[in-house]
């Protein structure tokens, strides 16, 4: 029992782990959008991970003030905002689709439209042979009406 | 000595190299047949001198050598032997290591196997493998010695990241390493098809059997992944969309391209520069993946160490690599005399769409990752590209693919009717729309993920089911077992992309979560199941200590399940993990994670319980299936055997 409680003093020292029991709210309306925010910031110190996954304590931070404004009554929107404000636009996953950004939005359709284009140019360049010499011309077309009328 | 040895070892493989990237070449392009014929050997013994490199290195990790710097610096003596052995590539010169390994590994498969190809081809191929094999080689060597020495040995060592104390890693990077790599032999064949200036439908059939391999590898290496993270993150999520996932990923696509592209050329003669384009640019996402992954110009929580002069080295191999092979092919593209015709609904068709789709995703993929290192390099600006961005817009590009995909598939070559395919096709629609009822009747008011991606796996399945039937026509269920195994390949390959969509979106639509605080014999309902928190009791493991649950799952009163999720702490590196519980079965997995002891004597328990994720290993698993089982199809022996070569002659088996 004493190596027990000498192990859970140390395990209180280390990391917390993501989510905590204690900063779930009440209100589940509210704790589901907290969550659903809490996956698309960015923990600001960590490589690569989002608030809600992040163990590091400065995301437990940043889910606890995010939490605040929301039970305040901030909209989903503000809340961002307010979290953006203070750590940069580091913190969003998903960089907002304006400016220079709008470059990242286009590329993938742009791209698909300009493969598509050219993926029917080149299926008609190939067909073109196989359509046979050019159509009839008017003086060609009589000549082998009157031959077929022999 | 052993450190000395593998080192001196290594040294002589860079200089076979170097001798093998030289003179087949020259012998290819001068027709001295004694110069051509070398390639063989020399491509057997540099993939025995680094074998025994790469045993020398094993030898110092399982035996505690700490007077080597790397093994003091990622091993320990009290680690299970497992992971001493995996260790050699949980750092960034083992691993790169074993990436040459398995880089002459396929070189010497290439000279064994080859054994019809054109001598001067062969010769090209292998020169080309070489070339890459010395560039890395000499990266090795001159950046990245795994041999090097301490002056004083400590006593012991530092230690694995705990993380990667875990069987995934004895799995994983080997299988990915065998993908990645692979990939080099299409690229070699791409090269020499440039230098000779010839592709035609034998050098698809040749080309085919490595890709496909290759291929196969990289979906088992990326599934391995996934499933590793799934289980040890410790709340089941299996893929993040983070730089390193996605440089495994943009290959993986581009392979996958390039595996349906090469049918065409092997079938119609036509596609040929787009063929070669696309082996050439999928080896160029491996070596963008390597240089992602080991430059740490992208932070990633993958990434080892990083070291920008490493970086540029490996920058500089991807440049010459890939800019030269563009290069070549601007100047060859055109010689490339492509023969068949085709209207533009026809299985040509489709598979060209397959390619536009399939390489524009990839460039998705690719812009997302590298958009904030061009944002910051242009505009200075710090942002970040994760998860949602790439949801939204990938998953468009696949959501065609799969409509697509069962109609492309049974189109006939040449010209095709849409409308009979899709009369053909009516069962699998009519399938898929009752299961898109169902599930729409079943979830209540949630996202249209599940209805979408339930209903577009079950068009994939029945699609497949069908393709298969209708091969059979009327002679039965005995034509089944005598079909080409290439078209049960195609039908389990894509059967599993089926599964694998719903799997994915029923997980991540219908998941249900609880954290809660749970004191010993507790007992709490999650979705339906009673969970019990039974007792928590400490043990100390080889090199941790643990901390293991003990829970009772019940459902109406019936035993489910015991499990007993763990958190360990290693001491060594002061570092905890969490071991999630799972109960697994075909419909649902129950994943339980236990935290933090709480201050009023409680635990913090995580409980999900998360539908069909089974599904989601048993697509990848049927994928990589299909690969093999298309691998072993008879036409590829035959295309042996009508050179006169010998019966041995299987590519790549």
């Amino acid at each position: 029992m004493r190596a027990l409680l000498l192990c859970l003093s140390l395990l209180l020292a280390l990391p917390a782990f993501a989510v905590q029991p204690d900063e779930v709210l009440d209100d589940p309306a509210l704790e589901s959008r907290a969550r659903a925010i809490s996956r698309v910031l960015r923990c600001p110190v960590c490589q690569g991970e989002n608030i809600d996954e992040s163990n590091a304590p400065i995301s437990r931070d940043l889910r606890l003030y995010l939490r605040e404004r929301l039970v305040a009554g901030d909209s989903d929107d503000h809340a961002v905002q307010a979290v953006v404000d203070r750590f940069g636009e580091y913190v969003l996953f998903q960089p907002p689709a304006r400016g220079v950004n709008l470059l990242l939005y286009l590329a993938g359709p742009g791209m698909a439209l300009l493969a598509l284009i050219l993926g029917i140019a080149f299926i008609r360049s190939r067909n073109r042979p196989e359509e046979g010499p050019a159509a009839l011309s008017a003086d060609e077309q009589a000549r082998l009406d009157r031959i077929m009328r022999d | 000595m052993n450190a000395e040895f593998g080192h001196f070892a290594l040294i002589l493989a860079f200089a076979v190299a170097l001798y093998q990237m030289i003179v087949p070449m020259v012998g290819a392009a001068k027709g001295w047949s004694g110069w051509i014929d070398s390639a063989r050997p020399a491509a057997l013994a540099q993939f025995g001198l680094i074998a025994i490199s790469f045993a020398a290195l094993t030898i110092a990790f399982v035996t505690s050598d700490f007077s080597v710097r790397l093994v003091y610096a990622n091993s320990h003596t009290a680690k299970p032997m497992i992971y001493k052995i995996s260790g050699v590539w949980g750092n960034h010169e083992g691993s790169m290591l074993l990436w040459v390994l398995i880089l002459s590994l396929f070189g010497a498969a290439a000279a064994v196997f080859g054994t019809n190809l054109p001598p001067r081809l062969r010769a090209r191929v292998l020169s080309v493998q070489a070339a890459i094999g010395s560039a890395f080689l000499g990266f090795i060597l001159f950046t990245s010695n795994p041999f090097l020495r301490l002056d004083n040995p400590p006593f012991d060592g530092r230690d694995l990241n705990p993380l990667l104390q875990d069987p995934g890693l004895a799995l994983h990077p080997p299988f990915l390493y065998l993908g990645y790599v692979g990939l080099s032999v299409a690229f070699s064949f791409a090269v020499a098809a440039l230098i000779e200036g010839r592709v035609d439908a034998a050098w698809a059939r040749w080309v085919r059997p490595w890709t496909l391999a290759a291929w196969m590898f990289l979906t088992i290496g990326i599934a391995l992944g996934s499933w590793w993270a799934y289980y040890e993150l410790g709340w089941g999520g299996f893929w993040f969309w983070d730089p390193v996932e996605n440089a495994s990923f943009m290959p993986w696509l581009f392979a996958t391209a390039l595996l349906h592209s090469a049918i065409v050329v092997e079938k119609r003669e036509v596609l040929k520069s787009w063929t070669i384009l696309l082996a050439i640019l999928a080896f160029g996402f491996s070596l963008i993946g390597t240089f992602i992954v080991r430059s740490g110009i992208i932070t990633s929580v993958h990434s080892f160490a990083s070291d920008p002069e490493r970086g540029v080295f490996i920058l500089f191999i991807l440049a010459l690599f890939v800019g030269g092979a563009l290069m070549l092919f601007t100047f060859r593209a055109s010689s490339m005399q492509a023969k068949g015709v085709f209207a533009p609904v026809s299985r040509e068709g489709a598979l060209v769409l397959n390619n536009i789709l399939l390489a524009v995703s990839a460039f998705v993929v690719f812009i997302g990752t590298v958009w904030p290192l061009i944002a910051e390099l242009a505009w200075g600006r710090k942002l970040s590209v994760g998860a949602p961005f790439f949801e939204q817009a990938f998953t468009p590009f696949m959501i065609v693919l799969a409509i697509v995909l069962p109609i492309g598939a049974i189109l006939p070559w040449k010209r095709g009717k849409p409308g009979r395919a899709l009369r053909s096709l009516r069962g699998a629609l009519v399938f898929a729309f009752a299961v898109m009822a169902l599930v729409y009747a079943v979830s209540t008011g949630r996202s249209a993920l599940a209805v979408v991606g339930a209903g577009l796996g079950s068009w994939l399945i029945a699609g497949s089911v069908l393709d298969l039937w209708m091969r059979i026509g009327k002679s039965g269920l005995s034509r089944l077992l005598r079909l080409p195994r290439a078209d049960w390949g195609k039908a389990l390959a894509h059967g599993g992309l089926g599964v694998t969509f719903i799997g994915v979106s029923l997980l991540m639509a219908w998941q249900v979560e609880d954290i809660r605080v749970a004191r010993l014999g507790d007992t709490f309902n999650v979705a339906g199941y009673d969970i019990t928190l039974e007792a928590v009791d400490q043990h100390p493991g080889p090199n941790y200590d643990s901390i293991t649950a003990t829970m009772r799952i019940a459902r109406n009163g019936r035993e489910v399940a015991t499990l007993y999720p763990e958190k360990r702490v290693y001491p060594v590196q002061a570092m905890p993990t969490t071991e999630a519980a799972i109960a697994s079965d075909m419909f649902r997995d129950i994943y339980l994670v236990i935290g933090d002891p709480q201050q009023d004597g409680g635990w913090a328990v995580r409980s999900y319980i998360k539908p069909f994720a089974t599904w989601l290993w048993l697509g990848f698993s049927l994928m990589a299936l299909g690969g093999l089982v298309s691998l072993s199809d008879r036409r590829y022996r035959v295309a042996a055997g009508a050179r006169g070569a010998p019966a041995h002659a299987q590519p790549a088996e």
